[in-house]
C-alpha cells in the first residue's frame, strides 16, 4: 500500500514539465497574437473561467483518484442548477441552495450505491445517472428559463472581493480544503490507495465501499456547488445548463496528470489544468474562432493530455 | 474460467442464448401500451417501430461487438451525424454523385473507428475516454461543416434508403437483414467472430498465445463505425437532409440495447441474437411512451433508468 500512495518521481516530473511547457507556450503564443491578451481585464476573464472549469472538476478528481469516473457531473450540475433556480428565483435563497446540494449530493449517492454495492462498471452507472439527471432536468423545467435572481446570490459568480473575483476565491478555498483533505486525512490517503491497488486497499481493511460511497456523494454535491456559482454568474438557468462542461471537467483533470488508472495525481493539477483549458478558450475567442471548434479542442485535448502521459510511462517507467 | 469454454462453445454454434430479460420486459410493454392505447397496436404504428428500430439495431450490432470485447463506444451517435452531413455536404454543395458521396461517409464512419480503435488497442487508453474525446471531435466537426444548419435540398434518390422498397420489404428492413446476416457471420463463423469473444472472456491467454488481439480490436471499432455510416444513410433519408445533431444520444440507445439483451460488459458474455430483442424494446419503449404523452426527457429518463436496471441485475446475478 505504501509503494501505491508513493508517487514515482519521474512521472510527476514528466507531468510538471509539460504542463508548464504548454502554460508558458500558450502565455507567450497568444500575448504575441493580441495586445488584449496581457491586459488586467482579460485575466481576470480567464482567471474566473478557470475557477468555473476548477469548481466543476475538482469533486470528479478524487473520483478519478479512486480509479472510477463520474461522466454524470454536467447533467448533475444541470439538474440541480435548476433545482436551486427555481427556488432562488422566488427569493428562496438558502433553501435554494441547500436544494441545488441535496440534489447533487442524492445523485452522487445513487452513483455510488450503485458502483460500490452493486458492483456496476462506474463509467456505466455514472452514464445512465447522466441521462436520468439530463431527462429529469428538462421535464422540470418543461424547456423553460428561470432568471433574475437576487444581487445577494449573484454575488457568487458575478461578485468581486477585495478586486478579486468571487468564483476565484471560492475556487482557492476549494483547492485548499480538498489538498488537505486528500493529503493529511485518512480518507483521502485512503482514496489514492484503492486507486493504486483495490485488493490491497481492500485486504488492509479499508472501508473501501463506505469511501467510495462518500467519494461519489462528494462529487454530486461539488457538482450542484458548481451549478450554483455558474447560475449566479449568467444570472439565469434551463436545462441545457452544464450539458457541455462534463468534457471540459474531464479535459481538466487529464490535463492535471490525474491518472485515469487511479491511483496517482493530486487537485492542484487539476487547477492547473482548468487553467490550461481557460487559456485556451480565452485564445480561441480572441483569435476569432468558432465556437464550435471548442468541443473538438476539448476531445483532442483529452486524448493527447492520455495519450502522453500513458505513452511516457510505457516507454520510461 | 469454467464459463468460457461454454461461451466459446455457444459462440461457436451461434445458437440461441436462454432467453435475456429483455424478451420478458418486451411482452410486457408490448401488453401494457396495447391496453394504455388502441393507437399502439395498429399495423401503422407497428411498422413505424420497426422502421425506428432499423437504425437503432445497426449501430447496436456494432456496439455489441465493441461491449463484448469490454469496450464501450460512445462516439457512435456523433460520428453517424458527421457520416451524414458529409454525404449531404458532397450531395448538395459539391453536386457528387450518390456512390461517391456514400463512399465516402463510409470512408468517414471507419476512419473514426480505426482512430478509436487504434488509441483502445495501441495506446491502451480506456475506451470510454477515447471515444468521449472522439465524440466532442466528431460533433464539433459536423457542426463546423454545417455552422449548425440543416442542409437541405438533398437529390431525391436518397430518399430511397428510407422509403424504397424492395420484394415488398422496405429498404430500412432489408438493410438491417443483411447487416444482421453479416454480423452473424463474422462473430459465429469467423475466426474473427470467436476471437471477439474471447477478447473479452480472457485478452491474456489470447496475447499469449500470439493471437494479434490489437489488431482485432481495431477492426471492431472500425466496423462498429461503418455500421454507424450505414445507419447514417437511413436517418438522413428519413429527415430528408442532413443535420449534425440527428444522432445525439443515438450511442446511449444502443448501449442500452446491448444491455438488455443479455450482452454483460464483462467476461464476453452475450450475442446479437438479444441485441436484436433489445433494440425492438427499446424502440417501443420510446414509441409507447410516445403515444401516452411522455415526450422525448422523459424517454430518456427511463431509457437511463433501464440501462442502469439491466446491468445492476447483471451485476447481482453474476455475483450469486
Amino acid at each position: 500500500m505504501i509503494a501505491a500512495v508513493q508517487r514515482l518521481p519521474a512521472e510527476v516530473l514528466f507531468v510538471v514539465f509539460t504542463r508548464a511547457a504548454v502554460v508558458a507556450a500558450l502565455v507567450i503564443l497568444l500575448a504575441i497574437a493580441s495586445p488584449h491578451f496581457l491586459t488586467s481585464d482579460n485575466l481576470v476573464v480567464i482567471l474566473r473561467q478557470a475557477a468555473l472549469q476548477f469548481l466543476l472538476a475538482a469533486g470528479l478528481t478524487l473520483v478519478i483518484l479512486t480509479g472510477g469516473i463520474d461522466l454524470s457531473v454536467g447533467a448533475v450540475l444541470g439538474l440541480a442548477a435548476c433545482v436551486g433556480a427555481a427556488l432562488i428565483a422566488k427569493g428562496l435563497v438558502v433553501a435554494g441552495v441547500a436544494a441545488a446540494l441535496l440534489v447533487g449530493l442524492a445523485c452522487g449517492l445513487v452513483n455510488g450505491a450503485l458502483v460500490a454495492y452493486i458492483g456496476i462498471p462506474a463509467f456505466i452507472a455514472t452514464y445512465g445517472m447522466l441521462w436520468v439527471a439530463h431527462g429529469l432536468g428538462y421535464v422540470f423545467m418543461k424547456g423553460e428559463v428561470i432568471h433574475g435572481f437576487a444581487p445577494g446570490f449573484r454575488g457568487l459568480g458575478a461578485g468581486f472581493l477585495g478586486g478579486i473575483p468571487v468564483p476565484v476565491l471560492v475556487a482557492g478555498a476549494l483547492l485548499l480544503v480538498l489538498h488537505v483533505l486528500l493529503h493529511l486525512t485518512r480518507f483521502g490517503r485512503a482514496l489514492y490507495a484503492m486507486g493504486g491497488n483495490p485488493d490491497a486497499a481492500r485486504l488492509v481493511g479499508l472501508p473501501v465501499k463506505k469511501y467510495l460511497l462518500a467519494v461519489y456523494g462528494l462529487s454530486g454535491a461539488l457538482a450542484a456547488f458548481a451549478g450554483l456559482v455558474v447560475i449566479a454568474r449568467v444570472n439565469a438557468a434551463d436545462s441545457g445548463t452544464g450539458e457541455e462542461l462534463l468534457l471540459t471537467a474531464i479535459a481538466a483533470v487529464c490535463l492535471g496528470g490525474t491518472s485515469l488508472f487511479g491511483g496517482v495525481g493530486g487537485i492542484v493539477g487539476t487547477a492547473v489544468g482548468a487553467l490550461i483549458l481557460a487559456l485556451v478558450v480565452n485564445g480561441m475567442n480572441m483569435l476569432g474562432i468558432a465556437t464550435f471548434w471548442q468541443a473538438f479542442a476539448m476531445g483532442a485535448i483529452v486524448i493527447l493530455a492520455v495519450l502522453a502521459d500513458v505513452s511516457f510511462k510505457r516507454r520510461f517507467l | 474460467m469454467s464459463a468460457v469454454p461454454r461461451v466459446a462453445q455457444a459462440a461457436a454454434l451461434g445458437r440461441l442464448p436462454e432467453l435475456p430479460g429483455a424478451a420478458y420486459l418486451f411482452v410486457l410493454l408490448a401488453a401494457g401500451f396495447a391496453l394504455a392505447t388502441p393507437e399502439f397496436a395498429s399495423a401503422r404504428n407497428l411498422s413505424n417501430i420497426g422502421l425506428q428500430a432499423a437504425a437503432l439495431m445497426i449501430v447496436s450490432f456494432g456496439m455489441t461487438l465493441v461491449i463484448l470485447t469490454e469496450g464501450i463506444d460512445l462516439s457512435l451517435g456523433a460520428v453517424l451525424g458527421l457520416c451524414g452531413v458529409v454525404m449531404s455536404l458532397l450531395l448538395v454543395g459539391q453536386g457528387a454523385p450518390l456512390w461517391a458521396a456514400v463512399a465516402a461517409a463510409m470512408a468517414v464512419g471507419i476512419a473514426a473507428g480505426l482512430v478509436n480503435g487504434a488509441l483502445v488497442a495501441y495506446a491502451a487508453m480506456p475506451p470510454f475516454i477515447v471515444t468521449l474525446g472522439t465524440y466532442g471531435m466528431a460533433q464539433s466537426l459536423a457542426m463546423v461543416l454545417t455552422s449548425g444548419h440543416s442542409i437541405t435540398g438533398l437529390p431525391a434518390a436518397v430518399r430511397w434508403f428510407n422509403e424504397g422498397d424492395w420484394l415488398g420489404l422496405p429498404v430500412p428492413i432489408w438493410t438491417v437483414l443483411l447487416v444482421f446476416a453479416l454480423t452473424y457471420l463474422l462473430l459465429y463463423h469467423t475466426r474473427f467472430g470467436r476471437y471477439v469473444f474471447a477478447i473479452g472472456g480472457n485478452r491474456r491467454a489470447l496475447e499469449l498465445s500470439g493471437v494479434p488481439v490489437r489488431a482485432y480490436l481495431v477492426a471492431v471499432y472500425a466496423y462498429a463505425g461503418f455500421l454507424a455510416a450505414l445507419a447514417s444513410f437511413i436517418m438522413t433519408a428519413r429527415m430528408n437532409a442532413g443535420h449534425p445533431t440527428i444522432a445525439i444520444g443515438l450511442e446511449f440507445d444502443a448501449i442500452a440495447a446491448v444491455v438488455l439483451g443479455g450482452t454483460s460488459f464483462e467476461k464476453g458474455r452475450g450475442g446479437i441474437w438479444g441485441t436484436v430483442v433489445g433494440a425492438l424494446t427499446v424502440a417501443l419503449l420510446r414509441n409507447g411512451l410516445n403515444l401516452i404523452g411522455l415526450g422525448t426527457e422523459w424517454q430518456v429518463a427511463v431509457v437511463g433508468l433501464v440501462i442502469v436496471s439491466a446491468v445492476a441485475v447483471d451485476a447481482l446475478r453474476s455475483r450469486a
